[in-house]
């Protein structure tokens, strides 16, 4: 029996997101006394794919044919049920991502298992016991959730736990699942792919702008910002409204949600939608010139003062600090 | 064609949330309830495809009767008619499975709900059902257009957007911009009164999971403030005290 980890794979690695599913994955098979097993799609490198032991993982199953390259919540289900079944896997760990839900959603059905998303922190487990706690209300409240299901399918939510490496290796095995033509109906004509570097909930550190940045033509200061910490950046609802900045930067209720160790709200007032879409940060430094500002209530750190004349000051002393 | 909009009824985004009877419910006290915002696209866009296509559009709530006056709403903004299915929405394979047992008794082309609901931001409904109905799902879908049998749509990926060609029936979770919210005019209003809401009961569905107890974050501790002379040292204390750089 193992502890069975869905993984992304992003040019041919690892995602950081999958890394602490891996991480999140062996510590649960160490409470039960099984091994982790991590299931990879698609075109990978198996030395890449090797790195999973790092995270705790004894084996991976690499399923490579090439119709799996391409992120397929339909098929990737499919295998994954093949693999629980060849595995005998009684939990089952994803990532909280887009992707993460509809796989676990549709291998949930298929299993006939609990599926259970946002989870914050590892299960406690008490012989048939198992109960996790998970986000809820966009990280205004958490749940107890009793598991009464055979199969458990958990989405861990980023920085449940934190990925620690060990330098170990897993053995990759081949694993060839049948495929049905059934999960290939659609068709993609056309990807975008914004040229950031980095994604936003892949971040350690989020740069983000509101209203108060004035205009789509100040962002500079701010992208040095981000650039001399190696963080990604976001904005406001307003400021993706305007079109000031694209949508997918767009952090809140109804955007990304995110969750990086250090957050820097640039001129954003904190309004409670955008709270919610950040509320799950280590640490969160708020610039505004406006002492009254709300997101100083939910901040660490505070600055009242002109970002203008703050931001390339915090970036001459990162520079300088280096 | 035939759409089915599946609608929650859930607190308002400005909402504050608290717990009662031993932090195992919802304090409802003074809180106003609203349409899930998401399925609020999802509705938008499927009255926007009914007035192009002809066709009907049905609205699905799993839901108590505290969440009608949420059902006659999405009837003003145009939906023809409605399902509420009388039970509280335990988790999402309960209400996934009243989905697909409603949807099994009518043959909609499109299955349309929100990306996520916003109180328990799971975004796993639209996968159930779909793999429950044995069609495809996909989400967050932002773009949706239907020719013929097909749709085309956009849905958001990790940093970028997917276009695809889908034939239909399919399930999709959808997010802004698919359409602008709409907000229902009187006439809507006076309508909504009379047009159909049924209320049937739920198929039984085994208890998978259940919610035990409630909690709320520890608060947060005093926010540090740094003059705007000493900037520089913000970058210190992320180091040393917060070890975050």
């Amino acid at each position: 029996m193992s502890v069975l980890v869905f993984v992304e794979i992003d040019n041919g690695s690892i995602k950081k997101l999958s890394q602490e599913a891996i991480t999140y994955g062996a510590e649960v098979a160490r409470m039960i006394n099984a091994t982790a097993t991590v299931l990879a799609l698609g075109a990978a490198d198996e030395s890449a794919l090797a790195q999973a032991g790092s995270f705790g993982a004894t084996k991976v199953l690499h399923a490579s044919d090439p119709k799996l390259t391409h992120e397929n919540s339909m098929a990737y289900a499919d295998v994954l049920v093949q693999a629980a079944h060849q595995e005998g896997s009684k939990v089952i760990i994803v990532a909280k991502s887009g992707l993460g839900d509809a796989v676990a959603a549709r291998a949930a059905a298929k299993l006939k298992a609990s599926v259970i998303s946002g989870i914050t922190s590892l299960p406690e487990i008490n012989g048939n016991s198992f109960k996790v706690t998970r986000s809820i209300y966009t990280g205004k409240a958490f749940a107890t959730v009793d598991i009464r299901s055979e199969i458990k399918i958990l989405a861990i939510r980023k920085n449940a736990v934190e990925a620690t490496e060990t330098g170990n290796m897993a053995t990759v095995e081949t694993f060839s699942p049948a495929l049905n033509d059934a999960n290939f109906t659609a068709k993609v004509t056309d990807v975008e792919k914004s040229n950031a570097e980095l994604s936003l909930t892949e971040a350690d550190i989020i740069v983000s702008g509101g209203r108060g940045m004035k205009g789509p033509e100040n962002w500079q200061p701010l992208l040095d910002l981000a650039k001399a910490l190696g963080a990604a950046t976001g904005c406001s609802k307003p400021v993706s409204d305007l079109d000031w900045r694209p949508h997918h930067e767009h952090i809140g209720q109804t955007g990304i949600k995110v969750a990086p160790n250090l957050y820097i709200a640039c001129g954003i007032s904190g309004a409670i939608q955008h709270l919610a879409g950040v509320n799950g940060s280590k640490c969160i430094v708020v610039i505004n010139k406006d002492p009254e500002a709300p997101f100083f209530k939910a901040a660490d750190y505070g600055i009242v003062g002109d970002i203008f004349e703050v931001l390339p000051r915090l970036t001459k002393a990162i520079e300088a600090s280096k | 064609m035939k759409i089915l909009v599946c609608i929650t009824n859930v607190p308002d985004t400005t909402a504050k949330i608290a717990f009662v009877d031993s932090d195992t419910k919802l304090n409802k006290t003074g809180i106003q309830f609203i349409i899930g915002p998401y399925d609020d696209y999802a509705l938008a866009r499927a009255v926007e495809l009914k007035e192009q296509h002809g066709g009907t559009v049905t609205v699905l709530n799993v839901g108590e009767a505290e969440g009608e006056p949420q059902i006659r709403k999405a009837l003003a903004i145009g939906a023809d008619d409605a399902i509420r299915v009388n039970a509280e929405p335990t988790d999402s394979y309960f209400v996934a499975a009243q989905i697909a047992h409603i949807a099994q008794q009518n043959n909609y082309d499109l299955i349309l709900m929100g990306r996520e609901s916003i109180d328990y931001n799971s975004g796993v409904v639209h996968g159930l059902v779909g793999e429950m109905l044995g069609i495809p799902s996909f989400s967050p879908v932002m773009k949706l257009d239907i020719e013929g049998t097909t749709a085309k749509l956009a849905r958001e990926i990790d940093g970028g957007k997917e276009y695809l060609e889908a034939p239909l029936p399919l399930v999709l979770g959808c997010q802004e911009p698919i359409a602008e919210w709409k907000i229902p005019n009187m006439r809507g209003i006076m309508t909504a009164r009379t047009k159909p809401l049924q209320v049937v009961e739920p198929v039984a569905v085994e208890d998978l999971a259940i919610n035990e107890r409630y909690s709320q974050p520890a608060p947060k501790g005093q926010c540090k403030m740094i003059p705007v002379e000493e900037v520089e040292k913000l970058i210190t204390l992320l180091r040393t005290e917060a070890k975050v750089l």
